[in-house]
């Protein structure tokens, strides 16, 4: 991939930040007693301590996404901090280049798990975007596409609408369309990205509606409380059905509320932490009244961030206890599944197939969970796992990081895609709807994508997994 | 790339212009924060903002840069991953870094002849992961295998820990295609490894960027082993462990490697993957055989026997390749791992007779106590190699302190018979020390040697040799010698 660029920079000439900062930043922090940020302000800037964990070793930079790109080290994960740490010192502005390399890391945190000396750069980005979003304007277009993404995905009323649009659009979409797609000018390259991921979407799917209690089969072994999500919910619907047929398969009760929205991930790995806080406060109170033991996620990224809710209610005194025992009963759906290995309620039919998995980054990285999917799909019979080479690097998702850096996103979609094809296996599986989207993009039709619940499903019911 | 309107040093701007008719400007970086990046390597305490960084992604781009250094008389350093530990790629002030990072390609493994052909920039690891699937393998592993690259290797001589029985970079490449300080491409060794005349691929290798820029290596591939074995074996003393290491080369075992770490290191490196090391144990062999199936078995008896009679408090025998992986990895990640104890580290790698490693631990334990610095542990016992990890915290300004501590180990190795360094360089860091080890007249041929290659001294000054500047001076933002501040010299 030698001879990818990284796009040219859209931000304009980096400013004096000499004079910016004078006039910037110091009204802002007049009233700051204790402490210097720098160029962040005082609201939980990066913190010197978790900076100070990178010795510039530099094992993170095979892993890194967009250093696998471009080889370049303000885009990697060492650079990154390092340019949290001048940043920090005051030494360059928020504004221009340190938004931009900010902005291309997907956040998939690969380096997270590569690094020896245990740089917690999940909790530096998670500090470091939210200073982004408050104190650097972004331009008119820019900001006018992301207020569009957040107006949009977190709502299943507005996903549903839009789907039918889509379904509508799929269907009587001219040939002709392609040719004018590829004729708009490079500012709307990120509306032609968001275009080409839509998914192929039944208006049945998108509009039914996952049931609020199912009854465990046999004899129960728990009440599992279930994530339904937005995009999930509408795009894969299949997925949540599948997943409540499977757990309830294994003996639990499962409870999908009617009245639960968005979980707020999209957003929080945007930096947009008000917004997130109070999507996270709305979905802790609703599996509050749910009563449920253990709440089951089957969306990498949505877990990820509801395991983190604790942390990011912290400050709050009404809520920080409410949130951490919440954080507490997440599991993502592969972990309850695990361990209900050992005592199996629901027998499996076989389902001959070479199946090749791949680890979602917000849940083998962020999560560490990467062996509990490998060993429920190794329980049905008849399937051998393959492995995939550059595992660690992500598919170019991450979130809505392919809508706003569609370029990056697409040399990374094709490099897995081809990475996919060499494994010669006849299906796929992540736990993802992002990475689904995004890898469906580029091998659109070569071969089945699925869950690792749907083809569990298949298995236990005994039917043809689906588009096998 | 980034933003070209805030070019830094004077020279910038001339130099940018004159790039951007050679490469795309994306390949190009004026701006100050892409230039400050690169001001340093993996060894921090050293730190130059350049004028300008390249990214070229061919050899015939990185003949181009060099050409315009060349016209312009500024000197330029060459760079791979950045992880050096001896500052070999710190920038020159008003000079170019020549990023090696997009010449990433493996262009050929020939599995007939066991060679493959790399870009400079290619990982080490990846070399193996391409050639595994053919059962074969590139043997120099230095411990930072998975991020450091072939280029980097070549200049460094890197090593490993499995250099002991199978040698370093130097015994591995066969040819190479450099581009010398005028911009010229040419040759060095061949694609067979017994060329007649002198041997200027082995001049090359190891010559720290002070010769020129590789732009593509042959290494010679090797057979994976068929039976490969590891102990993992903890001692009640640093003496005991090094003992062990004299008996196993009087038993004429030849392991693939043996490696040994102390408790402090031990600590970081469990904190960091969980292999499975005992972390209050004073000392540990990490030892490996490989080789046909039969020697391999009654020589880790052999093995066996000797550690139990130096008083093995605990043998461990990991029998699968994964948890073989994991001691390897927890080993490995023993540098970056101390950073989890400690903000701020330095590693020397200077190298000892191997009957004297006791007595030299024993010397720089001493040595921390009178500095007031913890020193960790973790080195390639097998050929004497240490790697001593001084800790200490910058913000607590004990920087000074730790880089003289270290410069003292380095110099005691040097006077018990070994080396400034095992694998990773002089580079800056211990540049001036160089005389501690050569008389003024083996430094003058090397010099010689050096102006035959690149008569301006452009390639990479300042690493290696001790520059005729006033040595002990750091680069960087001028403070003034402690020499000039006691009024001894000045400063013209």
């Amino acid at each position: 991939m030698t001879d990818t660029q990284p796009p040219t920079h859209e931000t304009g000439p980096s400013p004096d930040y000499t004079s910016e900062r004078g006039e910037k930043a110091a009204p802002e922090r007049a009233d700051v007693l204790s402490g210097d940020f720098g160029s962040f302000d005082d609201h939980h800037p990066p913190a010197q301590e978790l900076l100070d964990d990178c010795v510039h070793c530099g094992f993170c930079l095979p892993t890194c996404p967009t250093y696998a790109l471009w080889g370049e080290e303000m885009d990697s994960p060492r650079g990154r901090i390092y340019l949290m740490e001048m940043a920090e010192k005051g030494e360059i502005p928020l504004e221009g280049a340190f938004t931009t390399h900010i902005d291309r890391c997907l956040g998939c945190m690969a380096c997270v798990t590569a690094c020896p000396s245990g740089v917690q750069y999940d909790r530096l980005l998670e500090a470091t975007r939210p200073q982004i979003e408050r104190n650097v304007p972004r331009s008119r277009a820019d900001r006018l596409f992301r207020e569009a993404i957040f107006t949009l995905f977190p709502y299943r009323r507005r996903l549903r609408a839009a789907s039918l649009g889509g379904a509508l659009y799929q269907k009587l979409r001219p040939a002709t369309m392609d040719r004018l797609l590829a004729k708009l000018p490079r500012r709307l390259e990120r509306l032609v990205a968001m275009e080409s991921l839509l998914p192929p979407v039944s208006v049945r799917d998108a509009f039914a509606r996952t049931p609020i209690f199912t009854p465990a089969v046999g004899t129960r072994r728990g009440r599992v409380g279930m994530l339904t999500g937005c995009v999930q919910d509408v795009f894969f619907h299949q997925v949540n059905l599948a997943t409540v047929r499977v757990l309830a398969a294994e003996g639990h009760d499962v409870v999908a509320p009617a009245e639960q929205a968005c979980c707020g991930a999209l957003g929080l790995h945007a930096g947009r932490e008000e917004e997130s806080a109070e999507r996270a406060r709305a979905l802790i109170a609703v599996f509050e009244r749910a009563e449920v033991d253990v709440i089951a996620v089957n969306v990498a990224g949505c877990g990820s961030s509801m395991k983190e809710y604790g942390e990011l209610l912290a400050d709050d005194p009404v809520w920080a206890d409410r949130a951490a025992a919440f954080s507490a009963k997440v599991r993502d759906v592969s972990e309850v599944l695990a361990d209900a290995l050992a005592d199996s309620r629901a027998p499996r039919h076989r389902v001959d197939a070479t199946v090749v998995y791949h680890d979602a980054c917000h849940l083998g990285h962020a999560q560490k969970i990467r062996t509990q999917p490998r060993d429920v799909l190794r329980s049905i019979p008849g399937v051998t796992l393959t492995e995939l080479p550059e595992a660690e690097i992500c598919c170019g998702s991450a979130g809505i990081y392919n809508m706003l850096q569609p370029e990056a996103a697409g040399d990374l979609g094709r490099r897995k895609a081809d990475n996919i094809r060499g494994t010669g296996a006849d299906l796929l599986v992540t736990a993802n709807p992002g990475c689904l989207l995004q890898i469906r993009k580029y091998l659109e039709g070569e071969l089945p994508m699925l869950h690792p619940v749907q083809l569990l499903d298949a298995s236990i019911r005994g039917v043809r997994p689906p588009g096998m | 790339m980034a933003t070209p309107t805030t070019a830094t040093g004077p020279t910038t701007g001339p130099l940018a212009a004159d790039f951007a008719a050679v490469l795309p400007d994306t390949c190009v970086i004026t701006d100050e924060v892409g230039l400050r990046s690169y001001e340093c390597d993996g060894l921090t305490g050293f730190r130059q903002v350049p004028a300008v960084v390249v990214l070229p992604r061919d050899a015939e781009e990185v003949a181009a840069c060099v050409r315009v250094c060349a016209r312009h008389g500024v000197p330029f350093v060459a760079r791979g991953a950045g992880t050096g530990l001896s500052g070999g790629a710190l920038p020159v002030a008003d000079g170019v870094v020549i990023s090696l990072q997009k010449l990433r390609r493996i262009l050929e493994i020939d599995v007939e002849n066991r060679r493959a052909v790399l870009e400079p920039g290619v990982f080490n690891l990846d070399i193996t992961r391409a050639a595994s699937p053919h059962g074969l393998y590139y043997a120099p592993d230095p411990s930072s295998q998975q991020v450091c690259t072939i280029g980097g290797n070549v200049a460094e001589n890197s090593g490993g820990a499995h250099c002991l029985k199978y040698g370093f970079t130097t015994n591995h490449v066969l040819e190479m295609e450099v581009v010398l300080a005028d911009g010229s491409l040419v040759t060095l060794g061949g694609p067979t490894g017994d060329q007649a005349g002198p041997d200027l691929r082995g001049l090359f290798i190891g010559s720290e960027g002070t010769l020129g820029i590789c732009t593509k290596v042959t290494v010679r591939l090797l057979q994976t082993p068929e039976s490969v074995r590891t102990l993992l074996a903890d001692f009640p003393s640093i003496e005991a462990a090094g003992d062990v290491v004299g008996d196993i080369v009087e038993a004429a075992i030849i392991p693939a490697a043996v490696e040994m770490m102390d408790s402090l290191a031990m600590e970081a490196a469990e904190a960091a993957t969980g292999a499975g090391l005992t972390v209050d144990a004073p000392a540990a062999l990490i030892v490996e055989l490989d080789g046909p199936a039969d020697e391999v078995d009654a020589e880790f008896e052999h093995l066996t026997a000797i550690c139990e009679r130096h008083g093995a408090t605990r043998l461990h025998v990991p029998t699968e390749a994964e948890e073989r992986a994991r001691v390897w990895k927890g080993r490995k990640a023993a540098f970056a791992a101390v950073g989890r104890i400690s903000p701020d580290y330095i590693v020397q790698d200077g190298v000892v007779p191997r009957t004297r490693l006791a007595e030299v631990l024993t010397r720089i334990a001493e040595m921390g106590r009178d500095a007031g610095l913890r020193v960790a542990n973790v080195f390639h016992a097998g050929d004497g190699n240490l790697h001593p990890l001084v800790l200490y915290s910058e913000a607590a300004g004990e920087h000074d302190a730790a880089e003289e501590l270290s410069t003292q180990i380095a110099e005691l190795c040097v006077e018990l018979g070994g080396s400034l360094s095992g694998e990773h360089g002089i580079g800056t860091d211990k540049a001036c020390s160089m005389p501690r080890m050569f008389s003024p007249d083996d430094l003058d041929v090397m010099h010689r040697v050096r102006l035959g290659f690149d008569p301006d001294s452009r390639c990479n000054p300042g690493k290696l040799f001790p520059t005729p500047r006033l040595c002990g001076e750091r680069p960087g933002p001028y403070r003034p010698h402690p020499l000039e501040e006691a009024g001894v010299i000045e400063r013209l």
